[in-house]
């Protein structure tokens, strides 16, 4: 596959995410959107890692494994990630029996 | 079209179709489960891409675990679709616009790259083998690899101190 439908099928997931998290108030749908977009840029690291190898594996039987295992360490960082923000929003939720981000942002007050 | 080739259009119109589903879905389990199809279908572009260790790895971390997750504090709130507050029409407008503009900028920035003649292997090539995933990870990246289990440990200890009710 041209490495251009890759390219353009993960920005228009990404961008889609993009509008989710301006467009959303639901703090959770919001993190979501956040997973949404994490997954386009795996998907993206993939295709390039294939690209690479396809044009490198001449020279070097393994080129273009890093690109997977950058992604293997994404997925890493958004599993913690998820669990930390969830805590913090299930915190919240307890304190002010919302998760609407406009009543969250008044935590000043 | 060769069967990868269907393939490829079959799963990348249900990732995106999924995706703008999960934005303009009112109840909050229903964005939980487009979700879930989406990872499905990213997946599924794993292993037409011969990453099979990715594509596993994909289904039950993200999928398995991070979804499952989400589902039961969603429920544990009780949020449903008449709890789920209005936003502005006008910001939500210009939330799309704002996206909008952003596919816009990339794809015009992208469809002339140098690269966009060559092709992604796929169905092939053994670097998506678990093997080779592993020899590399644990040869060449084994200090991100114990790191990483750090970064577990001290997220366990946050998720635990966040949680806590005040004595």
């Amino acid at each position: 596959m041209p490495i251009n439908y890759y390219i353009f099928l993960s920005v228009a997931l990404f961008c889609v995410g993009v509008a989710g998290v301006l467009t959303r108030r639901n703090a959770i749908i919001i993190f979501m959107c956040i997973e949404l977009m994490l997954n386009a840029v795996n998907l993206l690291l993939v295709a390039f890692s294939k690209m690479h190898h396809q044009t490198l594996q001449i020279v070097n039987p393994h080129a273009g494994i890093d690109g997977q295992l950058f992604v293997f360490f994404i997925m890493v960082v958004a599993a913690a990630e998820v669990s930390v923000g969830l805590a913090i929003i299930a915190m919240m939720y307890r304190n002010t029996h919302s998760v609407d981000v406009n009543f969250l942002n008044r935590l000043k007050h | 079209m060769g069967t990868t080739q269907i393939l490829f259009w079959f799963l990348s119109i249900v990732a995106l179709f999924s995706a703008i589903m999960v934005v303009v879905s009112k109840n909050p389990i229903h964005s939980v489960l487009w979700l879930i199809i989406v990872f499905f279908a990213i997946s599924g572009h794993y292993i037409l891409l011969n990453a099979q260790f990715l594509a596993i790895v994909n289904l039950i971390v993200y999928a398995g675990a991070i979804m499952v997750l989400f589902l039961f504090v969603i429920m544990l709130m009780n949020l449903n679709a008449d709890t789920e507050p209005q936003k502005n029409k006008w910001l939500k407008i210009a939330g799309v616009i704002a996206g909008g503009a952003l596919l816009l900028v990339l794809v015009a920035a992208l469809k002339d790259a140098e690269l966009k003649n060559r092709m992604a292997e796929v169905n092939g090539g053994d670097i998506g083998l678990i093997h080779n995933l592993g020899m590399a990870l644990f040869k060449d990246y084994v200090v991100p690899f114990e790191i990483s289990s750090i970064l577990f440990l001290s997220a366990m200890v946050g998720a635990v101190v966040i949680g806590k009710k005040e004595a």
